[in-house]
Parts: structure tokens; sequence; C-alpha cells
């Protein structure tokens, strides 16, 4: 099943075939799932949704160049970099879901979900924070020498935030084996990359902190691939940080590249295709069906994990809810 | 007399005084060609076009640090912080500047602004699109805060807002953006600021609340009704400074209070409100005063409708009042 694809543990620029198609087979997933997501969201039987459809190169050629014990501060669209690093896809949908079976416990809303078995962080929704969490995790990674690179992943829209300049900032200061991956799909809801930055483009921002900044082609997983796989060996040699700016746009399919790429030199064909996608399908069919019909978790659970232990006001206020009909 | 849900009337709001008003203007993010992720402010770039309608980069604190700069040169800004959730980058400039500009400049200086945000769960959006962090901005001196619950009250209630002297939060009750309809005056007129209205007249419990909640209030009321405790229900409207003389003339025909508010309990308004009641209505209390509020977890995703003080919640606690 394409969800247990196991990452490799070292560095490996150039991208090695097997690695390739494996890559490939998780972005045809990730797509898949994004539009059955999305149309269950039309439906109404999901309230959000955020979907990486156009921006599965940058996702993916950025978690490929991490090696295993590197780590993710994510923000919502990188679903299926998670599933690629050995989230279950049932983990996922559960969350999704809000359902019992999310790690979560049903509190956030889908996609600013938690995996420490994919190395994700925990996300949230406010634009930004997770710029400075990666900074600081990576930093306390090379203060206690440990061999660890943290990426952060945003959108262009959070380069505004006062997180990223102090990010930036405090990666430049203190050298933290850090890697900014800006997603920069052009457009923050309805607000053009225009009206976040006069300056021509966003890589150049990491000049001012002392950080280099790369621009790459955001719909070509080999060229975010290189680019960030350098940015971590970088951070790793104790060099520092580094922005990625990946610019990606709807004039191409991400995904389809890779296909062609693979066709091409014989790795793929349109028979491997049809029967990846049917897998796929099939895959998505059970694991949707689950989801959905898991119950949600039970009202008493609200009070766990607000501390780590039920303090006496929890207590009452639970008890208060038991007491109330369902 | 139009009928119009909170959308519109907001918006006729905002066009109203941005017609009458030249230094009146919006700005936030997506608040221009789309008009708000809500459609608040739809039709305004198109009206007012991209100097007085003005999508932002995506910065709260931004926002409302240049919303004051525009202030001190004497414009009105009307900022809007897309959800109150993503109100905190600006939490500095509101409580650190905006707040204390009058006080600290002995008067010489004031930075007028009203931040318009939507407020409160029950859309399905989690932890960071459903907060009702009013409490913060009461708590902060210099600040006044409003919450209508109706169209009519929130066009009045936004006129007196852009009109008044000092710095508003407009927190609007998205819940019910679309759910409460209502006959709006077209044309100029304003709600009073401090002014609560009593929604539902009654003898035996008041029922202190706003917003969304007012609702949920009302409809406990109703059922309270057929076990004959009558709910006199007071729609604050402005919760600071909040109308004290009707919460008290209230409270003395009651004895009995009962205030509810989605925010979680501890230290939320309704703290306030319960410590105001002792010590200006003691003597006129039959019954402790009692709180339904959200409780004091993050405000939670999937079980958001057991998180909130619904209806079946602020029964039981009006009964138990009515029969202490
Ligand atoms: C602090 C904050 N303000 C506003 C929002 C509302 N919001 C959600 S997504 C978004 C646009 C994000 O754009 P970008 O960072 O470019 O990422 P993209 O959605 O394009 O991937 C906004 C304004 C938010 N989540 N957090």
């Amino acid at each position: 099943m394409v969800a247990t694809v196991t990452p490799l543990r070292t560095l490996d620029a150039p991208l090695a075939d097997e690695r390739v198609v494996a890559l490939y087979k998780h972005m045809v997933l990730a797509r898949a799932l994004d539009e059955r997501l999305v149309h269950l969201q039309k439906e109404g039987k999901l309230a959000s949704h955020l979907s990486a459809i156009g921006e599965e190169a940058t996702i993916f050629g950025g978690i490929a160049a991490l090696r295993e014990q590197d780590w993710v501060f994510h923000y919502g669209r990188e679903a299926g970099g998670a599933l690629f690093r050995g989230m279950p896809l049932a983990s996922y949908l559960s969350h999704v879901f809000g359902s019992s079976g999310d790690g979560g416990k049903g509190r956030q809303m889908p996609g600013t979900f938690a995996s420490r078995a994919a190395r994700f962080a925990s996300a949230s929704a406010p634009i930004g924070t997770q710029i400075t969490h990666a900074v600081g995790f990576a930093w306390a990674a090379k203060l206690k020498k440990d061999d660890v690179v943290a990426l952060s992943c945003f959108g262009e829209g959070a380069t505004s935030s006062g997180d990223f300049h102090t990010g930036l900032n405090f990666a430049g200061v203190f050298k933290a084996p850090v890697v900014f991956l800006c997603r920069n799909n052009g457009w923050a809801i309805s607000v053009p990359a225009e009206r976040q930055t006069a300056a021509s483009s966003f890589w150049l921002k990491g000049i001012a902190y002392g950080v280099p900044g790369v621009a790459v082609d955001g719909n070509d997983l080999f060229a975010v691939h290189k680019a960030v796989a350098a940015a971590v060996q970088r951070a790793a040699r104790g060099e520092g940080a580094t922005l990625i700016e990946a610019t990606t746009s709807r004039k191409t399919d991400p995904v389809a590249r890779v296909k062609e790429h693979l066709e091409a030199r014989h790795l793929w064909s349109e028979k491997d295709d049809a029967e990846h996608a049917s897998r796929v399908r099939a895959e998505l069919d059970v694991a949707l069906a689950l989801a959905q019909s898991e119950p949600l978790p039970p009202r008493e659970s609200m009070f766990d994990d607000v501390y780590r232990s039920v303090p006496w006001h929890l207590h009452e206020e639970r008890e208060e809810l038991q007491k109330c009909p369902k | 007399m139009p009928e119009m849900n909170m959308v519109g009337a907001i918006n006729d709001a905002l066009r109203h005084e941005m017609r009458k008003d030249p230094r009146v203007l919006v700005m936030g993010e997506d608040v221009g060609k789309v008009g708000g992720v809500f459609r608040v402010t739809q039709g305004l770039f198109e009206e007012f076009g991209e100097d007085r309608v003005i999508d932002t980069p995506l910065s709260e604190g931004g926002i409302i640090g240049t919303a004051i700069g525009m202030a001190l040169y004497g414009l009105v800004p009307v900022p809007e912080i897309q959800f109150a959730d993503f109100i905190y980058p600006a939490f500095d400039q509101i409580v650190s500047e905006l707040a204390k500009m009058r006080y600290r400049s002995g008067g010489e200086y004031a930075s007028k602004i009203v931040i318009r945000s939507p407020v409160g769960g029950g859309i399905r959006g989690g932890h960071y699109h459903s907060q009702s962090p009013e409490a913060l901005f009461i708590h902060t001196a210099g600040l006044k805060v409003v919450c209508p619950s109706n169209p009519y009250d929130a066009k009045g209630l936004l006129l007196a807002s852009i009109r008044d002297p000092d710095p508003v939060l407009f927190f609007e009750p998205k819940r019910v953006y679309r759910a409460a309809k209502g006959d709006v005056p077209e044309g100029d007129y304003t709600v009073e600021l401090g002014k609560a209205a009593v929604t539902r007249p009654g003898k035996h419990v008041t029922v202190i609340a706003w917003g969304a909640m007012l609702y949920e209030a009302l409809a406990a009321a109703d059922e309270a009704a057929k076990q004959g405790v009558e709910c006199e229900v007071l729609d604050l409207r402005t919760l600071w400074p909040v109308d004290i003389d009707a919460i008290v003339a209230s409270v003395k025909k009651t004895g009995r209070v009962v205030v509810v508010h989605e925010a979680p309990k501890t230290c939320g308004f309704g703290a306030e409100l319960v410590a105001l009641i002792n010590e200006k209505a003691f003597v006129h209390l039959e019954a402790p005063p009692i709180r339904v509020a959200g409780f004091d977890t993050p405000f939670p995703y999937s079980l958001e409708m057991e998180y909130l003080p619904l209806a079946h919640r602020i029964l039981p606690a009006v009964l138990d009042t009515a029969r202490f």
C-alpha cells in the first residue's frame, strides 16, 4: 500500500529512481485525497479543507530532502508529506473528520494536525507562528549537539507576519539549522503577492537577516528537492539557515510532470498508472468510509490535556457537562 | 424599511458613513475586491476605491499599528481583523498603544479607530475561528467594547462607534451573521453606546447575554416560561462601559441573575458582572448570581456544541436560580 512506504535514511540528492517512483505514488495519493476531501467539503460533509492541489512538487520536494531524524513545522497543506513520512492514512482521516481515532482528539480544524510518527510538529491556524518554533527547535538540537534539521513550511502570505521576520533574524544570529520553505502560490486567499511585499521576490528577504535565499520552480519536484537538500546539508554542517522561495503556478501540473519524467525513463507506464490509480481509489474508499463512520470523541474528553492532570475546576465543569442531556 | 441580515446591516453602516465622512476608511485582509471572507465589506471597494478600502499585507500588528498612525493624522480607520482569534499579533498595539494614547499624552492625542472582528463559535471552526476574547479588552482601560445581536443594533451601534471619540472593539457574532434578520432603517440613525436593551421583560430571573448567545437565552426563557418562570432577558449590546443602571434595575425587580457567555467562565466578563451585581445590588438578591459560560478549555472543534452554553445548559441554571 502506498501509505506505508518507508522513508530512506540518508540524503539522496539527486533522487534515486526508486525514490522518485515512491514520491510519485505518494503525490498521486495526495492529489486523489485532496480531490475527495474538496468534494466532501462541497457536499457539506466536511467543514473545511486545506488543499495542496498544484503545490505537490514543492511539498514533496521539500519533505523528500529531509533525513529521517529531521522535523517538519507545517501549516496545513503538507498532509501528503506527512503520509509519506509515515503518518498512517487512517490517523490523518480521523483528524480530518475530528473523530475519536484522531490523535488530536478532534480538537483542531482539518489540516492542523500533528504527527510524531512523521516528525511533524503540531500546527495551528494563526499564520506564521510555526516559523519561530522551527527555529527554536533546530537551535535546541544544535545546543544539544544533535544532527537534526527543522523544515519550516509556510505560504508567501506568512512572510508579512512578525514571526517570519523574528524567526529569520534569530536563525541568522544563532545559526540555527533550519530550512525555511516558502511556498509562493501568488495568493493569500484573495490578496496577491504584490500586496505582501514591494520587493521583487521573497527569497531575498533572507539577505537582510544574514540568511541566504534561493529561488526555485515550485512546480518542479527535482528543483525543490535539490534546493532543500542543499539547505539541509548546509544546516547540518553548522552553516545555518536558508530561505527557499518555491514559486508554484497553474501553468503545469506538478504531478503530471513527474509522471512524464518517469515514463520517458521507462520507469513507469500507463498500465502502472492505471493500476496505481485504482489501488489509491480503493484505499481511499475504505479509509474514508471508516473515518466517516467513526464516532466523535466522548464529550468528557473535552477536559483532558488542558493541563497534564485535571484541576478541580475542570472536574466540576466535567460533572456539569455529564449532567446535561446529550 | 428593508429587511437585512447582520452582514447587510454592517455593510450598510460602513457605506453610509464612508459616503458621509471622507476620513473613514476600511482596511484589512481580503476586505477589498472580494469584500471580506464573510462579505461584510462587499461592494465598498467598487464604490470607494483602493485608497479607502485597503487590502493589507497579512499582518494584524501592521494593520492596527498603521491604523493608529492614520488616526493620529486625522483619518478614521475601521480595520477588520478577519477572525478575533487572529487579533493577538495586534494585541501589543491595542493594549500598549491604542488603549493608552489619550491617557499617556494627558489628553493631547487620541487615536480613534474601530476594530471590527467576527467572534464566537458554532461554525465548525475549531480553536482559531471560534473564540470570544471580549474580556481581554474590557480588562484593558481605555477601550470600548461592543457586541450587537441583531441587524438594527449592528448598524446603529457601528455608526455610534465610528462617531464615538474613543477606540472601539466591535465584535460581530458570526454564528448569526446571516441567521439574525430584521428591519433596518435606511439612512442615518445610531444606537447609543452604553445602553442595554430589555429583549424580553419578566419578573422572576434576569438573564444577561449578548451576541449569538442572546438567542440561546431567549430560547431558554421560552422553555422556562412553560414551567412558570418568567425571565427578563437583557441584551447588553455595549459590553464596556456596561449599562449598570439597566442591570441593577432588572436585578431589583427579579433578585435572581444568570449571566451567559461563550468565552471561558474563568475571568470571563460574567465574573465582572457578578461582582458588580454583588457590589451594587446585594441587598436585592434572593439567590447567588450564576454564570453559564464556555468551559475553561480551548475552544474544541468536534465538541463545539457541547462546549457552548446553549439553551439546554441555560435552562437548568435558570430553574435552579428561580427555585433557590
Ligand atoms: C494571523 C492570521 N491572520 C489571518 C488568518 C486567516 N488566513 C488563513 S489562510 C490566509 C492566507 C494565507 O496565505 P499564504 O500564507 O500565502 O498561504 P496559502 O494559503 O496561500 O498556502 C489567511 C489570511 C490566519 N490564519 N492567521
